[in-house]
């Protein structure tokens, strides 16, 4: 990644890949509301944010198509930062510290810690599996045996709540570690913020070597 | 389509209990199709069409009697003739009339998603308020009998009302009013039953040993019933399942699942929210800055 | 019928052969489920097809089309050689004991007189024996060889249950399950009904195939009891009420006849007609004839019909021929009847060989149609591609249409099969310029009177005094046409046993054609109709369903003939004496005074048991006849003759006489018989037929009909499918002698191959119901298919077999 420094900060995400990003967030947010609408009758109320039931019907795959295209696009830009490495398996061995704010306990972490590969992996694996079963369940343009839409209806409503938890998981994570938000608002961390929460990509674009 | 005189026991899509004062204290009604009596002169598709506005296109021969070819939003009941050759080697035509079977438990009600778009009234019939209709097309899903369908037009589901505006006034569904032979009948479930014990024993005295009556309780019972002569194989009638119920997977989406999923959700955050009680935020501080201006200093 | 529709409800067993009650009358067909329902009844279905009867049937045998003769000849034979007979019935109610002329003769198929040029018997031999005392000799003991049960006997002799599986192509199996089923019937209390239709009418022996039933029926004692009978079931709703009224070419109303051309004599004309009791104490109700025919001229020619111009008989044609439909399209093609006035038809479509009728209509001057629709016949000049191939270029033939109500559109009495007339009341006003039958025939009369009187003409004198005695005479109404059939009192009636007592006054209605008199002081459209509107008014409006015996009679609902007499003959459910037969379905019985019960009695109501009078009081004999005298075109006992498009090289029943293949004795035409075809040109067996799903040629222009049926198909066997390569739901093309059709193939099980002769026959299903016009997709006409030749007694064309060949389009 090229990066440049703003005084002082360090660019973590560049303007391309923030819109991306926010294009997957906002979908997914439209279709978590319309999904959990048609999902459980206390939601259906949601539906009123879309326009009505049939709106929200009509408007929900379209959506995800939308949300599948754009993190594909962020999945491909991102995917080597997600390998995992043999760090990872100690990082998530010490989860404890993870949770208790005890990083300088845990082995250094490059551009993404294991959890948050987790988590891409999650979100890669939830989104293949709603958009197969949400085209097998979209009537008005594609017609499959009912045994197989039954299945995909199932399986589209698993992995929707996976990804919702996951995501819930994402945001809070956001929340938490303070200056994330920042990463995929404006774009960069501070020095500080990399040295502490992503030590090895730190030195990684500073090129720094390891001691 | 609605008729508001009839009471409604179960709404789709309603979390609380519907307004359960009034019953079907003479009891539930149900239509019964005597397989056996039919002579698929189609009638009832006719009287259907008539009774409920309906005109299918005028399509094609495709080498059998089914006409129109399959259920359609513009057809809710259908003849369908199936050729059987039987031990004997005696042929048999078993014509079936199809149609919205009024499942006590039915599948499509348990799976709309959208509040009142499928309704089940006191009296059993199981009926679809197209106003509340989205088109998602989950009750086909959850049918176990393949009924409703989407219109192209308005993508709104449409099946048998088991002619509820007649019904609601005490009459009896058209097709019923229509049968020439007095194959269809149509009256309290318990009497349908009773009758159906008539029949079956003079069809058993006719030599069909298996005649009997389909009233799968897979669905709960259902409000259409058949009296075949071959009620063990219920299949050689154009596919009539064998023991019908409810999916599991539909089951388990529109049962356990709905409530399973909110939880989950309400739990990771609930999570969340503890940990943050608990912990607080990870803050980078200005040790971190001065950690890093160290390390970056060293570097050439 | 000779019974009725409600009626069915009381057989034990129901054969369903030569018709498709479920599929062409569904309606009616739930009084055969009521019988299987409620009386534990056994439906038998006997066809080429396994149809929408055979699906509820308890037994189904199928048979090659064209054989029923066999298979209802090998029926007697087997109910005759097992004496599975009413007895009582037999010896007492038919002319099973009449003692038949020496000279009468049935040799290698063919009975004496035949003249071959002619194709023409001379029935002079066909005739019972006669005493010095002009009754009839019998037999009782029946031993004698000359009486009518043994010569029964000795004819189908020849109709054994193997003849059955070799010529019909029903299994033996089937066949010997089914004579066991039927002749289960011979005893007093349980009855067979037969129903049948056009699939026995539509052949070359087609009124024999009728009437070999009835002697079944007559062997069974099932004739005048509940749940009995020979029913045939009528094609359209008021087909009965057409020959009723004598619309056939040789018909008057009320089944009188009208004189040949060699009949100018009047008086020769009624004494021919006025049958005398051929055995003692008999009834011979055609005794009466003068009085309804008198009363008949006396309702068309009024004041102008007098005793001393013999009642105007003058003014009828005598014919030389029949002028029946066949005969009238063989004269158009011959270019001698050049203008055609088609009312409320479509023969395009439902006459025979429509090549030869395109060529008879290009030939006319001009054709009107008078129908509430757009008919095919009408439209015979207009080129729709391969559907109707013609050259409208070449046609110079002017068409019209006048627009017609239907039905529904007027009031009117319609005669179901059940011989009830039914009032019913317009429904709607005809749509457009449509006007009734009644007011275009009206202006007509009006437009030719007038131009007679303005132009004068050769002998107009039948139209001048036709009387027309209409409130508005350009608009009679079907009230008052329905008061002129009825009848009505000319002068005061005094009763004919006591001068001083009035029966009826004069202007009055009879209230029956007891009433009619040969005087002139009586008019009577048909006399049969007689009681239909009587002095109290329009008997056929009623709507009484109340049935206090639980018989099924409804005498209080409309009104049928004769006398409003719900089954026929019905003195023959009881025994000599007058006791029922089966004291279960009693419809009348003597009470030591008189009959009396659930029904009218066909009978003299007051006539004692004792005097020996028959039952059957339309015959001379009393009795009903299995000896059918000169009655019958082809013999007096019914003969399998093939079908003219047969698959035989030779008749099994009459081998190696080539004379006898085909009916010698049938209605044929040289052209027609040209256009026969032959098994190695056309190897299938065709049959053509109606679906529940229209009516005719008249529904293929709703849209609901043709919803549910809306392509034209011909159903073919699996195994002749796989033969020919054919897949179910391709399209194919099905030639015969006189032209082909294409149609999608619905490759079925229904229809399975038969053996016979050793060789195996295929045989096609071809229904009617398409055509070039109208709201379902435009089809081929089926009669394209069929052929021209015709029955020798009723005219009726063969549509219902015939050769074809199946092959992929």
């Amino acid at each position: 990644m090229n990066v440049e420094r703003k005084s002082g900060e360090i660019v973590r995400y560049e303007f391309s890949t923030r819109l991306n990003h926010w294009i997957v967030a906002i979908s997914f947010i439209l279709l978590a509301l319309s999904g959990l609408a048609l999902f459980h009758p206390a939601l259906f109320w949601l539906t009123t944010l879309f326009g009505g039931g049939p709106w929200t019907r009509i408007l929900h795959p379209f959506l995800g198509l939308v949300m599948v295209l754009a993190f594909a696009f962020l999945a491909v830009k991102l995917w080597r930062y997600n390998v995992l490495e043999p760090r990872d398996r100690q990082w998530l061995r010490q989860i404890d510290d993870v949770l208790d704010n005890r990083e300088e306990n845990l082995p250094d972490v490059g551009r993404y810690n294991a959890g948050q590969k987790l988590l891409f992996y999650a979100i890669v694996l939830c989104l293949l599996g709603l958009f197969a079963s949400g085209i097998v369940m979209w009537r008005a343009y594609f017609a499959f045996p009912v045994e197989v839409i039954r299945f995909a209806s199932l399986l589209h409503a698993v992995c929707a709540l996976v990804l919702i938890c996951a995501i819930v998981v994402h945001i809070y994570a956001a929340i938490w570690v303070k200056g994330s938000m920042r990463a995929m608002t404006r774009g960069t961390v501070s020095p500080g913020w990399a040295w502490k929460h992503h030590r090895a990509w730190f030195r990684e674009v500073e090129g720094i070597e390891r001691k | 389509m609605a008729l508001q005189s009839l009471d409604i026991i179960r709404r789709s899509a309603t979390t609380l209990p519907e307004p359960q004062a009034r019953g079907a204290h003479t009891g539930q009604v149900a239509k019964l199709i005597d397989v056996t009596k039919c002579i698929g002169c189609k009638a009832c598709q006719v009287a259907c069409m008539e009774w409920n506005d309906l005109r299918d296109e005028i399509g094609t021969c495709t080498g059998h009697y089914d006409n129109p070819h399959d259920l359609s939003d513009q057809s809710w009941t259908l003849m369908r003739f199936a050729e059987y050759e039987n031990p004997k080697g005696d042929l048999e035509w078993l014509i079936r009339k199809d149609g919205c079977m009024h499942c006590a438990d039915p599948g499509c009600l348990k799976a709309c998603p959208s509040p009142g778009a499928i309704v089940q009234y006191a009296n059993g019939i199981v009926d679809f308020h197209e106003e509340n209709c989205i088109g998602c097309g989950y009750c086909i899903t959850g049918c176990p009998f393949n009924i409703p369908r989407i219109s192209k037009k308005d993508h709104k589901a449409y099946k048998c009302t088991l002619c509820s505006d007649r019904v609601a006034v005490g009459l009896e569904p058209a097709c019923v009013k229509t049968c020439p032979t007095g194959a269809i009948v149509f009256g309290t479930k318990e009497d349908m039953q009773q009758h159906a014990a008539e029949r079956i024993e003079d069809l058993k005295s006719r030599g069909f040993e298996q005649a009997g009556l389909y009233d799968p309780e897979g669905v709960g019972g259902t409000h259409v019933m058949y009296v075949l002569h071959h009620a063990d194989q219920p299949q050689l009638y154009s596919g009539l399942p064998e023991k019908p119920k409810i999916s599991a997977m539909v089951g388990l989406w529109k049962g356990v699942g709905k409530p399973l999923g909110l939880f989950a959700i309400l739990a990771t955050a609930a999570v969340g929210f503890l940990h943050y009680l608990r912990v607080g935020r990870n803050e980078t501080d200005e040790r971190d800055e001065e950690a890093a201006r160290r390390e970056l200093e060293k570097t050439p | 019928m000779t019974n009725h529709w409600v009626d069915i409800k009381n057989a034990d067993v129901i054969l369903i052969m030569g018709g498709n009650a479920a599929e062409a009358h569904p309606c009616g067909f739930k009084w055969v489920t009521e019988a299987k329902a409620h009386n534990k009844a056994k439906l038998i279905v006997v066809d080429p097809r396994f149809n929408r009867s055979a699906s509820v049937a308890d037994v189904y045998a199928p048979i090659r089309a064209g054989t029923d003769i066999v298979f209802l000849g090998g029926l007697i034979s087997y109910l005759l050689t097992h004496d599975k007979i009413q007895h009582e019935y037999v010896l007492n109610y038919t002319d099973m004991s009449f003692l038949v002329k020496d000279e009468f003769a049935f040799d290698g198929g063919l009975y004496s007189g035949y003249d071959a040029q002619k194709r023409s018997y001379d029935k002079s031999s066909w005739d019972y024996v006669f005493g010095d005392d002009g009754y009839v000799k019998t037999d009782p003991t029946l031993q004698d060889p000359r009486c009518v049960y043994n010569l029964l006997k000795s004819h189908y002799s020849r109709y054994t249950i193997d003849m059955v599986e070799r010529v019909c192509g029903t299994p033996k199996d089937k066949v010997q399950q089914i004579f066991e089923m039927i002749a289960s019937t011979s005893t007093k209390d349980r009855v067979m009904t037969i129903m049948y239709a056009l699939g026995w009418t539509q052949h070359s022996i087609g009124a024999q195939n009728v009437r070999i039933g009835a002697m079944v029926q007559l062997l069974l004692g099932n004739i005048g009891v509940a749940g009995g009978g020979m029913n045939a079931l009528r094609g359209h709703s008021n087909i009965q009420g057409l020959t009723d009224i004598g619309l056939m070419s040789d018909l008057l109303p009320g089944y009188l006849t009208l004189p040949r051309q060699d009949e100018q004599d009047y008086h020769a004309y009624l004494a021919k007609r006025t049958q005398k009791p051929l055995r003692p104490n008999q009834m011979a109700y055609w005794q009466n004839y003068p009085k309804f025919h008198v009363s008949l001229m006396k309702s068309w020619w009024g004041e102008a019909a007098t005793a001393d111009n013999n009642w105007c008989f003058d003014y009828l044609p005598k014919l030389d021929k029949p002028y029946d439909m066949l005969q009238a399209y063989e004269l158009m093609n011959e270019g001698k009847i050049n203008g055609y006035l088609c009312q409320g038809f479509n023969p395009l479509a439902s006459a025979p060989n429509k090549g030869k009728l395109i060529s008879a209509f290009s030939k006319l001057k001009f054709m009107v149609s008078m129908d509430p629709l757009e008919t095919e016949t009408i439209a015979f000049w207009q080129n729709h591609g391969a559907l109707n191939d013609v050259d409208p270029s070449k046609i110079q033939t002017e068409v019209f249409r006048l627009p017609t109500t239907s039905f529904a559109e007027e009031n009117g009495a319609v005669v179901n099969s059940s011989r009830w007339l039914q009032w019913h009341w317009k429904g709607a006003d005809a749509p457009g310029e449509a006007r009734s039958d009644i007011e275009i025939m009206a202006e007509l009369f009006h437009r030719m009177k007038a131009l007679y009187e303005k132009d004068g003409g050769a002998w107009w004198d039948p139209i001048r005094d036709l009387a027309w005695k209409y409130a508005n005479p350009h608009l009679p109404t079907p009230e008052e046409l329905a008061m002129e059939y009825n009848g009505k009192a000319l002068a005061d009636l005094a009763d004919p046993k006591d001068p001083t007592k009035l029966v009826r006054k004069a202007g009055e209605q009879v209230a029956g054609f007891a009433e009619l008199r040969d005087d002139g002081s009586t008019a009577c459209g048909c006399w049969i109709y007689a009681g239909a509107w009587g002095p109290t008014g329009n008997q056929m409006a009623r709507r009484d369903n109340s049935d206090p015996t639980g018989i099924g009679n409804t005498i209080g609902w409309a009104w049928a003939w004769p006398a409003n007499r719900r089954v026929m003959y019905n003195r023959a459910s009881c025994d000599p004496a007058g006791k029922p037969f089966d004291p279960k379905r009693k419809l009348i019985a003597w009470n030591g005074k008189a009959w009396s019960g659930a029904d009218v009695p066909d009978f003299n109501a007051a006539s004692n048991p004792e005097d020996g009078m028959g039952p059957f009081i339309m015959n001379p004999e009393g009795v009903g006849r299995f000896f059918a005298r000169g009655g019958m075109a082809e013999g007096p006992f019914p003969e399998h003759y093939e079908p003219f498009d047969t698959p035989l090289a030779e008749n099994p029943l009459s081998p190696g006489q080539p004379l006898t293949l085909n009916n010698p004795a049938a209605r044929v035409f040289k052209s027609d018989l040209a256009q026969i075809g032959k098994p190695d040109e056309f190897p299938h067996v065709a049959t053509t037929y109606r679906l529940t799903e229209h009516f005719h040629f008249w529904t293929k222009h709703g849209e609901l009909n043709s919803i549910t049926q809306p392509e034209q198909f011909v159903e073919i066997g699996a195994s002749l499918a796989d033969e020919i390569g054919i897949a179910n739901g391709s399209r194919v093309r099905v030639s015969s002698k006189r032209g082909h059709i294409e149609a999608v193939a619905m490759v079925t099980k229904r229809l399975r191959p038969l053996t016979i002769e050793g060789k195996t026959v295929h045989q096609v299903g071809v229904p009617i119901h398409w055509g070039f016009l109208g709201a379902a997709k435009p089809g081929y006409l089926a009669n394209t298919l069929t052929n021209a030749i015709g029955d020798g007694n009723s005219q009726t064309p063969e549509s219902k077999c015939i050769l074809v060949k199946v092959e992929k389009a």
